[in-house]
């Protein structure tokens, strides 16, 4: 068994160990690189996904530029996750048992990141989901060898809450994608409302399969119960859609509008002229931000791509960083040694300080909330604020409720 | 129910119809003049959506206003038109004559080819295109608001109709078309020039497309996935209307729009699942849809396993066979392992497929269905009552047979196309029961967590419980295959008339292929789903069926060998290949568009035919 | 009592009569003739009878049982072997395998799973190949036949389940002259030794007049006429639905077309 690997570790170890008295700058080009895993949903979701490789192959680059890490380049070998779970867990076994990669990053699709959480642990090598956003990657499906670096549904629709309660609104209706992250988005929408403002009520909920809205009949079913609030978790083409119908039919006028996601501009500039005003969102007013070491990754992405940042960009070129960061404090590629240096670790990234919470694995990168504007031909975010995670994260005592180890 | 409420729903299911209509009428009238179920024509409707997307807006640019704006839609119409005489000229006309399988096989490469060229050309963004000019405003309709665009498309079915119509009664070309959809042998007695005939009708048929998915531009995002999803409702359109009526298809049009409407209200998860339901039950009553007539069906085109002498090198070429596969963990490492316990799960999974095309000569584009179930099966008893491996796959392989009995019970009332078509319907109800029953199935989060029992955990035990069963069931369906049953749908296959004057109750025997075809197939996709950890959705799809039909084709349809070798050699080719480039569905694609055209044999039934010639 | 008893048989096609009242019976070992005209319903009674389309009306026996509503394959099993007008056989068999294939079906094991069905009812196969003229063609492929010997093949399938009423759908068509003769020579020698009834459908009036017991003559879906081969020859009333075609009714070794 792994007959193939075993050579490969034997080969690494009789090199390190040879070049280890040598270990003089010139002889470090030499060694062969860290390789990383790396899968993504490239084709089915190129709007997020494309500029999200885009961050990390910025980030590759400035960190190979600086001789890489322990003295060794570091090499992604990224894949085409085909946005469902089979053929994810199918690529990450390639990546683990064919390329030997230290450890596993990516996916966007919260059921794909599910899966890939239950593969890392069946495999036990440290998986760092990127994008996905459902609460269960840190806590029921939680593991030790699983990590999230975004703000997961509880925190991102906490955040939103502050401005439900502000609002007055309290016959609300939910609007999401039926499968992981927006069922995910959906329960935690009705547990916060539950605890932050008792007296509201859900009046209708509607789940159109992702990517596969009536956005008509979705429409005039919502409206048909008459909410003052909704709740919307559609994103990509669904909300397209969504947003065109609800203009026309007036379903948006007078109601308080949450929407997770719809700041970012992965989703908010195929909405050209039509932007939802007033609509609360998370997002990324990048044209907006001032912080320096912030605007200067966004002009080596504009320099080098040619095109405006989104949210995956960041997050791409985010998660490389701390990926670097964690290797060299790690001193090893081992997986328990990766694992340490992971849990309760401080990592400084252009968005701010994140920690990496030990307990769930949940980081505490936070994200940015306002309110959606037309400006000129596309939107943007306006009256927006950066709200660190820290303060929106499960309570020690729920992730303990939850987590099976 | 508040009226305006209904009043707005109704209108909204019209609107839907519409579009599906004018879409569905292109698929129809090309299979009614050429007998062509043509898969790609869902594709033929996604690049009108892009073109109409990409084009409109730049004429809007150029001068703002309704009549650049419909000059758009016609244009791109026009163009995916062109495009449909372009598939015409290049590969249907070769393929006229071509059993029904390699037909739809053909057509199907071309819908992967085009998802990789509309990607290449239009880049991975879904397009939303501009709102019509002058229709912006929603209209007023009982005190309810209602998009004005939808109105436009209410009545475009209608009128396309009515065109359609006038074409058919008013001209030369009409009046072929409608000959042609009679009887097809009249045409050629007529002396009319049928090429010109038919790559006219593939052109009427791909501008309805392009029309169909070009009126989507103010109301739907172009999409990749647009292609598969239009052409599995056209699939129910065309056949609950009957195969080549046009009439037919405007009713089934009309059913559906409205099903889908109000279907949302009663059942808000299972839209999809109600539609193939539809045309399930209409295929049980009226097995023909609507309007459509049985002779209009050719079947009869069924390729597939001949007599052969049995060699004496078949006994010590098997255990030499089973011995290298046993030893291969000495050799290969975890990986390798991996692909082989995949090629050994889709060979058997191609093999029980053969024993219905091959042997039975039933074109079931289904297939999925009964590897899903096997894989469901076993998740479903993993993740609910936590049965160990031992049991699940068993269970996972009686859900499959219980699903292929009554599956089968439908289906072999049916032949040929329609045959292939329920298969499908089947198959896709499966699917949307997985993908919409959330709570029990996961929906598209499938199931995870579908790891072997520890004892067969580690990689190469798995590998020889896979191969134990693999084998011995492939062995099985072999000698089955040898056997008087496998014999009796040969010879069903070759002549129902013959068999049924033999004494031989066809629909019984066909009935109990499916079972056991069924079976074997829910065997693998058990050991498929604890090979991966997981199952979802995808495995009851289309493409899961089509890379069945696939390996088949590689192999060779004429040899009991082909699907194993055919798996064997599609799955290393997609491991070594895929990683590699972009553009995989575009080389699958066109590999299966050659192997229709030049290398319709197979692999292993060239290398047959190359020792009989040369014996 | 007869072997085949047909009474008050008729179908129609939309408004269009294709079998009216039809009546007749066939005993063991005769030769019965069906001819008529192009689209008299020859085609039409003979499915009846074999029961691939059921009839408006009327009742079809065999040895005193009503088998009007029975499928084909029941048929077969009731004694009653056919041949097509266009010859159906197992192409991707083999001849021999055409005829075990349909001992297989008489002994009720075509459902059996194991067991290779090329060796099965082997001998029986053969001898019937033998009484047919086909043993040495055995192991050919169906499909590389003659035309002519695929009839042959027919036959013998026919017989395999040990047929007391064989049913043939013009068995010479397509064939050359001198192999109709042939073919029917023998058909007629094994329904005598076997004791069998023959009714068949024929176009070929050489054939016709040569090898019938008795005539049975169907004029736009009703039998005008019964009797021998002589009689028939004779009767005004055939005469005069044959007319214009008067080649067709000449005596055996007459003008040939």
């Amino acid at each position: 068994m792994a007959k193939a690997s075993m050579f490969r570790w034997l080969t690494l170890g009789l090199v390190l160990g040879l070049s280890a008295p040598l270990a003089a700058p010139g002889a470090l080009a030499q060694q062969p690189p860290i390789k990383i895993g790396e899968s993504n949903s490239y084709a089915r979701q190129a709007a997020f996904t494309v500029p999200y490789r885009n961050g990390w192959q910025l980030a590759l680059d400035e960190i190979n530029a600086k001789g890489g890490v322990l003295g060794r380049k570091l090499e992604v070998v990224s894949r085409e996750d085909g946005a469902t779970t089979g053929d994810a867990t199918r690529v990450a076994e390639e990546l683990v048992s064919r390329e030997g990669v230290t450890l596993l990053f990516g996916s966007f699709l919260s059921n794909v990141g599910v899966a890939m959480a239950d593969f890392a642990n069946q495999k036990k090598i440290v998986y760092i989901a990127a994008e996905p956003l459902t609460d269960a990657i840190t806590m029921a499906q939680g593991n030790r060898y699983t990590f999230r670096v975004r703000p997961n549904n509880t925190m991102q629709v906490g955040m939103l809450m502050e401005q439900a309660k502000a609002s007055g609104a309290k016959r609300w209706a939910i609007v999401a994608p039926n499968y992981e992250f927006g069922q995910s988005a959906a329960g935690a929408f009705k547990r916060l409302l539950k605890e932050q403002i008792p007296d509201a009520e859900i009046v209708a909920e509607q789940y159109p399969a992702l990517g596969k809205i009536e956005a008509g009949p979705t429409v005039s079913a919502l409206d048909q119960a008459k909410p003052d609030g909704i709740f919307n978790v559609l994103f990509g083409p669904d909300l397209i859609q969504f947003v065109r119908e609800g203009n026309t039919r007036g379903l948006f006028e007078d109601k308080t509008v949450l929407s997770l996601l719809t700041g970012e501009p992965e989703w908010l500039l195929p909405l050209k002229d039509e932007v939802p005003e007033g609509w609360i969102v998370t997002g990324y007013p990048w044209d907006e931000i001032t912080d320096p070491k912030h605007k200067a990754f966004i002009e080596a992405y504009r320099t080098k791509f040619n095109e405006t940042p989104r949210l995956g960009s960041l997050l791409g070129y985010t998660v490389m960083h701390m990926i670097r960061d964690t290797i060299e404090r790690a001193g090893s590629t081992d997986t328990d040694a990766l694992i340490k240096a992971l849990e309760n670790a401080r990592f400084d990234t252009v968005a701010g300080p994140v920690t990496m919470r030990g307990i769930d694995h949940q980081s505490s990168m936070g994200a940015w909330v306002g309110k959606l504007k037309q400006k000129g031909a596309t939107g943007g975010m306006t009256d927006w604020s950066y709200k660190d995670g820290t303060a929106y994260m499960p309570s020690e005592a729920d992730v303990k409720a939850v987590r099976k180890e | 129910m508040d009226p305006s409420f209904l009043a707005v729903q109704a209108l909204s299911g019209f609107a839907s119809a519409s579009s599906l209509f004018i879409t569905a009428c292109g698929l129809t009238l090309v299979f009614g003049v050429t007998r062509i179920v043509n898969f790609a024509h869902g594709s033929l409707y996604m690049i009108g959506a892009y073109t109409g997307a990409t084009l409109v807006p730049r004429l809007l640019e150029w001068s703002y206003g309704p009549v650049p704006f419909w000059a758009g839609i016609l244009a791109s119409a026009v163009i995916v038109g062109l495009i449909g005489i372009l598939i015409e000229v290049l590969l249907l006309r070769r393929i006229y004559g071509a059993p029904e399988l390699f037909q739809l096989l053909a057509t199907f490469g071309v819908v992967l080819v085009v998802q990789d060229l509309v990607v290449h050309v239009f880049g991975p963004q879904d397009i939303l295109g501009p709102r019509a000019p002058g229709l912006r405003a929603p209209v007023e309709i009982l005190g309810r608001r209602f998009p004005s665009y939808e109105l436009v498309l209410i009545a475009a079915g209608p009128v396309v109709l009515g065109l359609v119509w006038l074409l058919l009664r008013k001209t030369r070309f009409g009046v072929l078309v409608r000959a042609a959809t009679q009887d097809r042998e009249m045409v050629s007695a007529l002396g009319v020039n049928q090429a010109l005939l038919f790559t006219g009708t593939l052109f009427l048929g791909a501008f309805l497309a392009g029309l169909g998915g070009a009126l989507q531009v103010p109301r739907v995002a172009a999409n990749t996935g647009m292609d598969l999803s239009v052409i599995a409702e056209c699939f129910v359109v065309t056949v609950v209307g009957g195969m080549g009526s046009v009439p037919g298809a405007f009713l089934a049009a009309l059913v559906i729009g409205q099903l889908q409407a109000f279907g949302i209200l009663i059942f808000p998860k299972s839209t999809l699942v109600v539609v193939f339901l539809l045309m399930a039950a209409v295929l049980v009553v009226r097995p023909y849809g609507f309007f459509g007539r049985p002779e209009i069906i050719g079947g009869g085109h069924a390729v597939g396993i001949v007599s052969r002498a049995p060699s004496r090198a078949t006994l010590p070429l098997t255990v030499a066979l089973m011995i290298l596969l046993a030893a291969l963990p000495l050799v290969a490492d975890a990986y390798l392992l991996k692909v082989a316990i995949e090629i050994l799960v889709f060979g058997l999974f191609a093999f029980s497929l053969q024993l219905l095309i091959g042997v039975g000569g039933l074109v079931s584009f289904g297939h999925a269905a009964f590897f899903g179930l096997g894989a469901y099966g076993a998740a479903l008893a993993v993740k609910w009552f936590g049965a160990p491996m031992e049991a699940a796959l068993p269970l996972g392989l009686v859900l499959a047979a219980l699903g292929a009995a009554l599956i089968g019970a439908f289906v072999v009332r049916l032949s040929g196309i329609y045959l292939a078509m329920l298969t499908l319907a089947a198959a896709q109800i499966l699917y949307a029961v997985a993908f919409q029953w959330v709570d029990v199935t996961g929906g598209d989060n499938g199931i995870v967590g579908v790891w072997p029992s520890p004892w067969a955990n580690e990689r190469t035990v798995y590998y020889l419980v896979t191969l134990v069963l693999t084998a011995g069931a492939a062995l099985a369906l072999m000698r089955i295959i040898d056997a008087p049953f496998g014999y009796s749908l040969r010879a069903m296959r070759d002549s129902e008339a013959r068999a049924e004057a033999i004494g031989l109750h066809i629909r019984r025997h066909r009935w109990l292929a499916f079972t056991l075809a069924g079976a074997a197939a829910g065997l693998t996709g058990g050991l498929y789903a604890f090979s991966r950890g997981s199952v979802d959705p995808t495995l009851l799809g289309i493409p899961t069926s089509v890379d069945a039909l696939t390996m088949l084709l590689l192999g060779g349809i004429q040899t009991i060998t082909g699907p194993l070798v055919g798996a064997g050699v599609l799955h290393a080719l997609r491991d070594q290949i895929m990683p590699l480039t972009d553009y995989w569905r575009l080389l699958l694609g066109l590999a299966i568009i050659a192997m229709v055209l030049i290398f319709p044999r197979g692999l292993v039934g060239t290398v047959q035919h190359w020792r009989e010639v040369r014996a | 009592m007869s072997l085949l008893d047909v009474q008050g048989l008729g179908k129609s096609f939309g408004g269009v009569v294709a079998a009216r009242n039809v009546r007749f019976g066939l005993d063991r070992g005769e030769m019965l003739a069906l001819i008529g005209p192009n689209g008299a319903g020859k085609s039409t009674v003979f499915n009846m009878i074999g029961g691939q389309l059921p009839p408006d009306g009327g009742t079809v026996s065999l040895d005193g049982a009503d088998i009007t509503r029975l499928p084909p394959r029941e048929r077969f099993r009731r004694g009653i072997g056919r041949t097509f007008q266009v010859a159906q056989a197992f192409l991707s068999m083999s001849v021999a395998e055409n005829v075990q294939m349909a001992l297989i079906s008489h002994h009720g094991e075509s459902r059996a799973l194991w067991g290779p069905a090329r060796t099965r009812h082997r001998d029986e196969a053969l001898s019937l190949l033998e009484r047919v003229g086909l043993a040495e063609a055995a192991d050919r492929p169906c499909a590389a036949l003659a035309y002519g010997d695929v009839k042959r093949v027919e036959l013998a399938v026919a017989l395999a389940g040990a047929p007391k009423l064989l049913l043939m759908d013009e068995p010479t068509a397509g064939m050359a002259p001198r192999e109709r003769a042939a073919l029917m020579d023998l058909t007629a020698e094994i329904a005598a030794r076997d004791r069998i009834g023959v009714l068949f459908t024929e176009h070929d009036m050489d054939v016709v007049f040569g090898h019938a017991d008795r005539v049975l003559v169907l004029v736009r879906g009703e039998i005008v006429a019964e009797g021998t081969a002589d009689a028939i020859r004779e009767n005004p009333r055939v005469r005069e639905a044959y007319l214009g075609d008067a080649h067709a009714l000449a005596a055996p070794g007459g003008a040939r077309p």
